[in-house]
């Protein structure tokens, strides 16, 4: 598991990118991208185009970044999910809380 | 220079001893001396000495044999020993080793190289304390946390795997694969009969499951006695767990409400895997897909109860599981999956050997390592009210004796309608009447199909010929649900006369609706025949169920009465 981030040039993005297994081991890394910034982001988007898998804590994960980015005021996607990763957000309803694409 | 400690010296020869006695005290230790072997393990025993030197060659008893001695009774402590000898032969120098020492010095004595041995040896001994001291705190902190964890885990599956899961028509399987696992397994009957049934699995396992599950199961629990719709109970359900998991932690679940009466269940699922209805009589299985966000996740405000219906024969089962099946991998890390699941669901049909069949597939396909998730499944069979052997409801009332001549009127209009079930107040207020309470069950299977008929047929206008076949029964609860949320106008009217004596007494329940009825005459003539089908049924079991059952104006005004005793009112 390798959790990659980037803001964009004008510091109004952010993506994370998580790589391998997301799950609980995840939690520290995937916090600190989000928390330990100079900037202030408003919009989020995680790539899984690498990610291979998620538990229910990589959940967990993405409702306390959308929490981070302003609850239910927040801009943030998740983009290129495998069809096993799709299906868990699926089956848990998460479209109706982040845009999945 | 180290700190002082307590040093063994142990030699027959007295010139030896009081040299090296002499460099020992020097360096700010305290000195035991010995003046042969069994003097050195008395002196050992009664002062307890940090460091042992020892002359391997003594009276009475050896060096070596002393070294062995002083191993054994020291147990789990390190007492370096530092072996004091004229021997120069590499062989017989290693075998002061062997015996239990940790050092040898050759005489001639040299003091600083024996300070030196001291003070590394010491070093040593003092790690090897402190390890110790680790070791010991750790060991005692774990056992302290599994006694918690056990004391925990008692709580949870008393709290957690409760209600009426030994009912002939549940079958379930909780493995104890954690202390305890975060899945919630939930069954009580509600006051109507019906049977409401739980799983839930609570992200991450422990403490946080355990302590979500506390207030789960007391939710479930009272509400489902009092009568309260499903919808009710997972919106409040929802709430709590809101309130008190931090953000991240929730609890995925799917609900039921098998209604042994109608022959239906009615669903709510939120992000657990799909379940699935089996028929007995041969018709395909049919995945109940999850619609909703798991429990705790939003605002209440935000919160969809909405539910699917299905309708089910006798036999037919709902089959219901959390991750830990789909996911559970084999040797070769391959998941056990959906289609397999299905294919033995399809194997089966709703038999009665399907659940053990699941059971013993997924145990082949774990093999040996039987770990990872929780692996939880309940099976839920549709049977004849009367087949079932969980217990109804005890309800508790304020007092034995009870209103004896009372009266009430209780109406709601068109929002109340749409956003209120009176149901449980209503319930509440008859259940004060003591005479009333044995009947409990058929009371509120009275009250709901009376306000059912009178909001659906009455107020709302839907005709229950829509539900004649399988599917127009989805589709009925949609058109419901549709013309619930356009309702402008109407009421519902609820008016209750109830007398008792000694002897005797009676309840009047009478419902009146803003509908525009129906033809009553036909529809007494249509009843005779009708038994059976889809619709029509609510009605065949008011007429079973109340002592009368009256019809007044054009259908849209009935009156249901119970009576008991005499029925006398005291008045006579």
């Amino acid at each position: 598991m390798t959790i990659r981030s980037e803001v964009s040039a004008d510091g109004f993005g952010l993506t994370i990118a998580v790589e391998g297994r997301f799950d609980f081991s995840a939690h520290r890394d995937f916090r600190e991208t989000y928390e330990r910034l100079d900037a202030e982001p408003k919009a989020f988007t995680v790539d899984m185009r690498e990610t291979t898998y998620l538990d229910s804590s990589a959940l967990g994960m993405l409702l306390l970044l959308r929490d981070h980015a302003g609850g239910d005021a927040a801009e943030v996607k998740i983009v290129n999910c495998n069809p096993d990763v799709r299906k868990i957000l699926t089956i848990s309803n998460f479209e109706q809380l982040f845009e999945i694409r | 220079m180290s700190e002082p400690i307590r040093v063994l010296v142990a030699d027959d020869n007295r010139t030896d001893r009081l040299l090296l006695s002499k460099i020992v005290a020097l360096e700010g230790h305290q000195v035991i001396s010995a003046v042969d072997g069994v003097d050195a393990l008395e002196k050992f025993r009664a002062a307890r000495p940090q460091i042992v030197l020892l002359d391997a060659l003594m009276p009475k008893l050896d060096g070596f044999e002393v070294a062995r001695q002083i191993r054994r009774e020291a147990g789990d402590a390190f007492i370096p020993i530092i072996f004091l000898t004229s021997l120069t032969e590499a062989d017989e120098l290693a075998r002061c080793l062997t015996a239990g020492g940790d050092d040898f010095l050759s005489k001639p004595y040299n003091s600083l190289i024996l300070r030196a041995k001291i003070t590394a040896l010491d070093r040593m001994r003092q790690l090897h304390a402190t390890m110790q001291d680790q070791r010991d705190e750790i060991a005692q902190y774990n056992a302290r946390l599994l006694r918690e964890q056990e004391a925990a885990k008692d709580i949870f599956d008393s709290v957690a795997h409760s209600g009426c899961l030994a009912a002939n028509n549940i079958r379930h399987l909780i493995s104890p694969l954690a202390v305890f696992n975060g899945d919630v397994v939930l069954a009580a009957r509600n006051p109507a009969g019906s049977m409401y049934v739980l799983l839930g699995d609570f992200t991450g396992h422990g403490l946080t499951a355990s302590i979500g599950a506390m207030p789960l199961a007391e939710i479930f629990y009272g509400m489902t006695q009092k009568g309260f719709h499903l919808a009710d109970v997972l919106r409040e359900c929802n709430r709590k767990l809101k309130d008190i998991l931090p953000v991240g932690y929730f609890c995925c679940a799917t609900m039921v409400d098998f209604n042994f009466q109608k022959g239906t269940v009615e669903v709510w699922s939120g992000g657990l895997p799909d379940a699935y209805v089996t028929r007995s009589g041969g018709d395909p299985t049919v995945a109940v897909v999850s619609r909703h966000l798991p429990l705790g996740v939003i605002a209440t405000e935000k919160f969809d109860g909405s539910t699917e219906v299905y309708e089910l024969a006798p036999g037919d089962r709902l089959l219901m599981c959390t991750d830990g099946l789909l996911e559970s991998r084999n040797g070769d890390g391959e998941m056990f999956g959906s289609e397999r699941l299905m294919q033995i669901l399809e194997r089966h049909r709703g038999g009665d050997a399907c659940f053990e069949a699941l059971r013993t597939a997924a145990y082949a396909h774990m093999g040996e390592q039987r770990r990872e998730d929780d692996l939880t499944l309940v099976e839920v069979t549709m049977l004849d009210e009367h087949e079932i052997d969980a217990p109804m409801p005890n309800y508790v009332a304020s007092g034995q004796i009870g209103p004896r001549d009372w009266s009430l009127s209780f109406q709601l209009g068109p929002t109340s309608l749409k956003e209120f079930n009176p149901l449980p107040l209503l319930q509440h207020v008859l259940m004060e009447v003591p005479a009333l309470r044995i009947r409990g069950g058929v009371i509120f299977t009275v009250l709901s199909e009376l306000y059912t008929n009178a909001l659906d047929h009455g107020v709302i206008g839907l005709s229950s010929v829509v539900k004649s076949t399988a599917n127009g029964f989805a589709s009925y609860y949609q058109r419901r649900l549709d013309a619930l949320n356009a309702l402008v106008d109407g009421f519902v009217r609820f008016e209750f006369v109830s007398r008792a004596s000694d002897s005797g007494g009676y309840l009047k329940i009478r419902v009146i609706d803003s509908g525009r009825g129906f033809d009553v005459a036909a529809l007494h003539a249509r009843r005779a025949d009708e038994t059976g089908a889809y619709h029509g049924r609510g009605l065949n079991l008011l007429y079973q169920l109340c002592d009368s059952l009256t019809f007044e104006g054009c259908g849209n005004d009935v009156e249901a009465a119970f009576y008991w005793g005499d029925g006398s009112d005291g008045s006579a």
